[in-house]
């Protein structure tokens, strides 16, 4: 590494692949839960197995980000970390926010978590992905500005490249949209609206300018293609996901009590929203057909370029397929809307933090690569992975149709539940999907532990 | 990309349309804001409603359900549960989970007392007057 405050980076990494492993266990036992509906029950119930699985796959995104920025960011800047103490001290506290707002979840019962954490003083809790106690919510707005400064502050110092400029960017806007976490009135209404300025804006906003920034860093380094033409890759990139994903909200405001209009503005600003990600896939595959060197982990161009494709497949055409009015009102709220956040996921978010991890963590432990074993173990493992999460996405999707003919346009509609009796063989499969998702996961964690020779780094 | 396009004119594109388009977004909202009062059935939010809505958030209800088709997947829609089962079901099925029926999905019991029960019923009664442009397609949601 070229800047000895770049080791940073690596307790947060390790931190997100641990906290990536709770999070599929976790899958694991509401996937179960779906087809044997009283596993583990009355101790782990769904509510509370769910707001694991998706509250650790926030946090361990977050460490992702947070590793990647203080990789990232001094090297772009050409400059040592501002405070390499400060981000020591925030990983602590980061981890023992998450650890224990998750222990709280097993083993609080919710409410008296509520109570006992001031969410009488100011209610947030108990909405979707935002189930974190208020205590918890002002952690993660601490640690967030404290360390937006120490980066700030280092690229300050430093040379301001598009990629930090753009990854500043997206880091800022994620932190300045929770802020409507703290914001629950009454009006349901108003709730949603203002919810999915943090969902929505998130995820189908600034986190795509911090997707984009952590892939062009990978893609310059990987293929060594000249940085002006990256760059302006990446301006293009960032201004699609901005124009189409901003109005692009509108696609759930169809049917929350919101105006008729955004069916309109909804469904043609996110028809649009594929667009960015089908850049992000034609711009990984050009530059790394343009490399100019063959740089020796083949792992991690193997993730830039799943990241493109299934960012694409599963952000894009499953967003598509769902997205405009007239089919979102029978799709809304079914396993259509559970397939595409599960694929969307994983191949935008996580794999673009694996795809970070895989070409720095070499690095941070002293080598260029990993041995060939390694990397080979690694490459398995994203080909399990990435084929496990296509069938749960399809088997979750079969399901979904089927839930909609039954319950929705049959003429003689079934209630929810005997619906949800007749997909079952799709949950089934779905599980067993899962099963090999956790075995690309072992696969994927092994490789870190692989011995071979590997290339050295040439300083 | 060709030569004529250069990186600065790139960044210039960005910034202006990604802030085009949050003002855009901005005014719809403004707009959204005040046709609200018309959708959102406001008027029936009364204190034991929004009493009702303390309790659906603090026993994580959205964890399995969906409300208004947002939430999980895993127990039935209940923005127009007010209207597909009518306030003594509702009170009823709560009291009496979980059924522990073998193998069946279990809803844990809350222990509401009558009146936290009637305060989310009302709450139900509110969201299910919200005008959802006629979603669901049907009562079941």
């Amino acid at each position: 590494m070229k800047y000895q405050s770049q080791a940073v980076a690596l307790p947060y990494f390790i931190a997100a692949i641990a906290l990536f492993a709770g999070q599929v266990i976790f899958g694991l036992i509401l996937g179960t839960q779906y087809v044997i509906g009283d596993f583990l029950f009355p101790e782990i119930p769904f509510n509370i197995a769910r707001m694991v699985h998706t509250n650790l796959l926030i946090v361990w995104l977050l460490f992702g980000f947070m590793g990647a920025a203080y990789y990232l960011v001094p090297e772009e800047a050409e400059t040592e970390l501002y405070s390499p103490l400060l981000a020591w001290i925030l990983f602590w506290v980061f981890l023992a926010a998450g650890v224990l707002t998750i222990l709280g979840y097993l083993f609080v019962d919710y409410n008296t978590l509520a109570t006992m954490t001031g969410n009488n003083l100011l209610a947030t809790m108990g909405r979707e992905f935002l189930e974190q106690p208020l205590l918890t919510k002002i952690g993660i707005v601490v640690v967030a500005l404290a360390f937006l400064f120490n980066i700030s502050m280092t690229m300050l110092r430093g040379r301001k490249t598009v990629i930090n400029i753009v990854l500043l960017i997206g880091l800022w806007g994620l932190a300045i949209f929770f802020l409507f976490a703290f914001y629950n009135p009454t009006n349901l209404v108003m709730d949603k609206f203002y919810w999915w300025w943090v969902v929505h804006l998130w995820v189908e906003g600034v986190w795509e300018l911090i997707m984009a920034a952590l892939l062009a860093f990978v893609l310059i380094k990987v293929t060594g293609v000249d940085r002006e033409v990256i760059e302006k890759w990446l301006y293009v990139i960032i201004t699609l996901a901005l124009v189409t994903g901003i109005i692009g909200t509108g696609h759930h405001y169809f049917w929350i009590g919101t105006p008729e209009y955004w069916q309109w503005w909804g469904s043609i600003f996110s028809a649009l929203e594929p667009i960015p990600f089908f850049a992000m896939t034609v711009f990984a595959f050009n530059m790394v057909n343009r490399r100019r060197r063959e740089h020796p982990n083949k792992a991690a161009v193997l993730w830039a370029l799943g990241t493109g494709v299934m960012a694409f497949l599963g952000a894009g055409v499953w967003g598509f397929l769902h997205t405009l009015a007239p089919v979102n009102y029978y799709t809304h709220g079914t396993q259509i809307t559970a397939a595409h956040g599960h694929l969307a996921f994983y191949g935008a978010y996580v794999l673009v933090v694996i795809t970070i991890i895989s070409y720095a963590m070499p690095i941070l432990r002293g080598r260029a690569a990993n041995s060939p074993r390694a990397q080979v173990l690694e490459m398995w493992s994203f080909w399990i992975m990435t084929i496990s999460m296509v069938f749960i996405t399809l088997f979750l999707t079969a399901a979904g149709i089927l839930q909609i003919w039954l319950q929705r346009v049959s003429e003689t509609p079934m209630s929810f539940m005997t619906t949800q009796d007749q997909v079952a063989l799709f949950y089934w499969m779905r599980v067993w999907a899962g099963v090999a998702f956790f075995a690309g996961l072992v696969t994927y964690v092994t490789s870190f532990f692989v011995k071979g020779e590997s290339k050295p780094l040439i300083a | 990309m060709s030569g004529t396009f250069t990186k600065a004119m790139a960044r210039n594109v960005f910034y202006g349309g990604s802030v085009f388009f949050f003002l855009l977004f901005l005014a719809l909202t403004f707009d959204t804001m005040k046709a609200l009062p018309k959708t959102d059935n406001r008027h029936n939010l009364t204190p034991s409603a929004a009493a009702g809505k303390h309790i659906w958030e603090t026993r994580n209800c959205i964890g399995c359900h969906t409300l208004l088709g947002e939430g999980a997947y895993y127990a039935p829609e209940l923005g127009n549960v007010y209207t597909r089962r009518g306030p003594d079901f509702i009170k009823a099925w709560i009291q009496a989970m979980p059924t522990n029926a073998p193998g069946r999905r279990q809803m844990p019991q809350f222990h509401l007392t009558d009146q936290e029960l009637d305060d989310l019923v009302e709450f139900f009664r509110y969201t299910a007057g919200i005008n959802t442009q006629k979603w669901p397609p049907n009562i079941e949601g």
